[in-house]
């Protein structure tokens, strides 16, 4: 019986491991970065949260928009209470209808969404040859290892390297106005390498270098992602040190209780 | 099972109260020191009262939950993520939930896996494990019909896939899936009813657990030796031994379930439930939540028709087939007790069925693998297999081992563990 026990584990293992490793996706696995927001005592880096806001502003929203996004939610990224209503006065939205029933615009207000940069998908689509870029509000949720893939992403465009081949090894072709980047699923994606070296000037001089400037938006839109995050580990720190503690007592009175069965 | 000492309130309120309605005496003999449980059972048994805190979790925060979420297509990803960051600890409500789901199924598979090592489904226990079949069937169809609410590209497509296997049944299949769907496709209807049933679902479980208790009552709780209980030298009050005993398991417990809570929240979920429901892209891969994924595994790996080789007819078509699988290896398990013919209980005393009670264990696992792959390569002949041994351990070995397997010597009686002299028959 121990031999037929045997068998059964390393017939397992054996399965496990070979069924695993015969599944291996076609686009590239992102690289395991260092964040700020990881680990159990995790938390946003506000400077670098604030940097990857600017960077959203000035390069990513222009084509895609942030709709759970608030100006107000500005408030946990540190800004004070006028910057945010400042930020917000710089955007036009749509307002109430006159009192002739006609459409009127005023300037956004603290309580607002950040503008998406199309009225709607089709017109977004329009003006991208047919991709549709998404909103980025649950990016970093909404893909496998999201904030590790969203950085790979961006710094991960290449020329096609020479004898390049699609995962069933046929010839890799590139579509006609779509880019080469092994990080995205087909390998071709058509928003054009978004970020470069200096292509902005940060507002508290940190060199723009395309690896910083990826390291903030994704801090950023981790950020939007989860915004509760650092309640959530802060709660949970407490609640996981509670339990243990009364845990531990349940185990005592338990075997105090019982110690009086013995006969 | 007898019972232990009688309510006797001392004050004179309670003992008005109790005259008159005798509720208190009710629990007091449930799940308090009237009810005499067997004095071994060992950590395994826990998992009946986790499985009771996990339905608690999910009512008491489903309630708040659907106070704040809305059933319409155009507005319920985004209901959901006014949870998440506008309703205070809306986060917390939402992740104890869809964690809570998860670990409710954890507990329920351990439950139901200590019944089968323990033969708990055995006279005269068979309506009280049929009771936990009940209440399994009710948890799954709720928690597929929970995890269509946010609306979320898996949510939709699950639906899809789910609902459209009902078309498989010849003759009425296409009007029940109209009638799931209240329309003609999954959309508006479709998710307005299933909010409906998803409220009123977790209540009749509440109903179907006061059955599984009431028949749990009558007979007393199996133990690890599968033996009777005797007299009452075998047995101890519920009440305090096994609530002290249940309160260090909720604690264990609970560290595991705020492991994920807290630091892992969505390990357990799919990225691409995060991404608005949109009926013209389909996903890469429709994959259920893990725990439907042995079932699904099951459903997939039919992929023939049943009818007479070389010819074209066809008496059962592979898509029927598939459903017929999926549902039967679930209904399969009410004839558990008589598909077993051993009449020792326990595992421990059976060595060949304790090997192939693990075998069946890495099955399942196997499957679950299977179920979360998409179905190429070796998967689908790996599901087949898999499934074939499913079904096999229920109706080709459990019938034939209990005739001819070797059990041990049972002993005495649970306080007394002298092994008796082997009987005839046993």
């Amino acid at each position: 019986m121990k031999l037929l026990k045997n068998i059964a584990i390393v017939f397992v293992a054996v399965t496990v491991v070979s069924l695993n490793a015969m599944a291996a996706g076609a686009a590239k696995h992102p690289e395991k970065q260092v964040w700020s927001f990881d680990g159990i005592t995790g938390h946003y880096d506000r400077a670098s949260a604030q940097r990857g806001f600017q960077v959203y502003r000035e390069v990513c929203a222009s084509c895609h928009s942030l709709k759970y996004f608030h100006f107000r939610n500005l408030a946990d990224l540190g800004y004070g209470e006028d910057m945010i209503k400042a930020f917000a006065a710089e955007y036009e939205v749509a307002g109430d209808p006159d009192d002739y029933g006609d459409p009127t615009t005023r300037a956004a207000l603290p309580q607002d969404v950040f503008p998406a940069p199309f009225a709607n998908d089709n017109a977004a689509r329009a003006s991208n040859g047919g991709a549709l870029p998404p909103d980025l509000s649950l990016i970093t949720k909404a893909r496998h290892d999201g904030s590790n893939y969203t950085f790979a992403l961006l710094t991960g465009y290449s020329e096609v390297p020479t004898g390049h081949t699609n995962p069933d090894g046929t010839a890799f072709d590139l579509t006609d106005g779509k880019y080469f980047n092994p990080y995205f699923k087909g390998e071709q994606i058509a928003m054009a390498p978004p970020i470069s070296d200096d292509l902005l000037e940060y507002e508290d001089g940190t060199p723009a270098t395309m690896d910083q400037m990826s390291r903030d938006v994704v801090q950023f839109l981790t950020y939007v992602a989860e915004p509760k995050l650092e309640d959530r580990l802060h709660m949970g720190l407490n609640v996981m040190l509670f339990l243990a503690f009364f845990t531990l007592l349940a185990y005592f009175s338990y075997r105090k209780v019982w110690a009086n069965l013995k006969k | 099972m007898g019972h232990g000492p009688a309510f006797e309130p001392k004050n004179g309120a309670v003992k008005w109260f109790n005259d008159r309605l005798p509720i208190l005496s009710l629990l007091h003999g449930a799940l308090g020191p009237g009810y005499m449980a067997p004095r071994n059972l060992n950590y395994w048994w826990n998992f009946g009262s986790l499985a009771g805190l996990c339905l608690v979790i999910q009512l008491l925060t489903g309630i708040v939950l659907a106070m704040h979420y809305t059933p319409d297509t155009l507005v319920a990803f985004d209901s959901v993520e006014r949870i998440m960051r506008d309703v205070n600890y809306g986060w917390l409500m939402r992740y104890m939930h869809a964690n809570g789901a998860s670990f409710f199924f954890i507990a329920v598979y351990i439950h139901i896996l200590r019944g089968l090592y323990y033969g708990s489904y055995k006279a005269p226990r068979e309506v009280l494990w049929m009771l936990g079949l009940v209440i399994f069937l009710l948890m799954m169809a709720t928690a597929f019909m929970g995890y269509v609410l946010p609306w979320g590209q898996m949510s939709f497509w699950g639906a899809t896939v789910i609902t459209n296997l009902f078309s498989a049944i010849p003759v009425v299949g296409d009007s029940i899936v109209t009638l799931l769907w209240g329309g003609f496709s999954v959309d508006n209807p479709t998710l307005n009813r299933f909010f409906s049933l998803h409220y009123l679902l977790p209540f009749v479980i509440i109903g179907v657990v006061i059955l599984h208790i009431w028949a749990l009552h009558l007979p007393g709780s199996n133990n690890p030796l599968g033996i009777d209980a005797k007299d009452d030298a075998d047995k101890i009050p519920f009440h305090p031994y096994y609530t002290t005993k249940d309160i260090f398991g909720i604690g264990v417990f609970l560290l595991f379930f705020c492991a994920f809570l807290f630091y892992a929240p969505n390990a357990m979920g799919h990225p691409d439930n995060y991404i608005p429901a949109n009926p013209l892209v389909t996903p890469d891969s429709i994959v259920p939540e893990w725990y439907f994924l042995p079932f699904y595994a099951i459903l997939r790996s039919i992929t023939f028709d049943l009818g007479i080789p070389f010819t074209d007819i066809v008496f059962i078509p592979a898509k029927l087939l598939g459903v017929i699988a999926m549902f039967g290896s679930i209904l399969l398990l009410f004839f558990l007790p008589w598909l077993d013919t051993s009449k020792v209980r326990s595992a421990k005393f059976r060595p060949t069925y304790k090997i192939l009670f693990w075998f069946f264990v890495v099955d399942m696992v196997i499957l679950t693998i299977v179920g979360g792959k998409k179905p190429e390569g070796i998967w689908p002949v790996v599901g087949l297999i898999g499934t074939f041994y499913y079904f096999a351990h229920f109706l080709v070995i459990m019938p034939i081992l209990g005739k001819i397997e070797k059990t041990l010597p049972l002993p005495e009686s649970i306080a007394n563990p002298v092994i008796k002299a082997p009987q005839k028959g046993i």
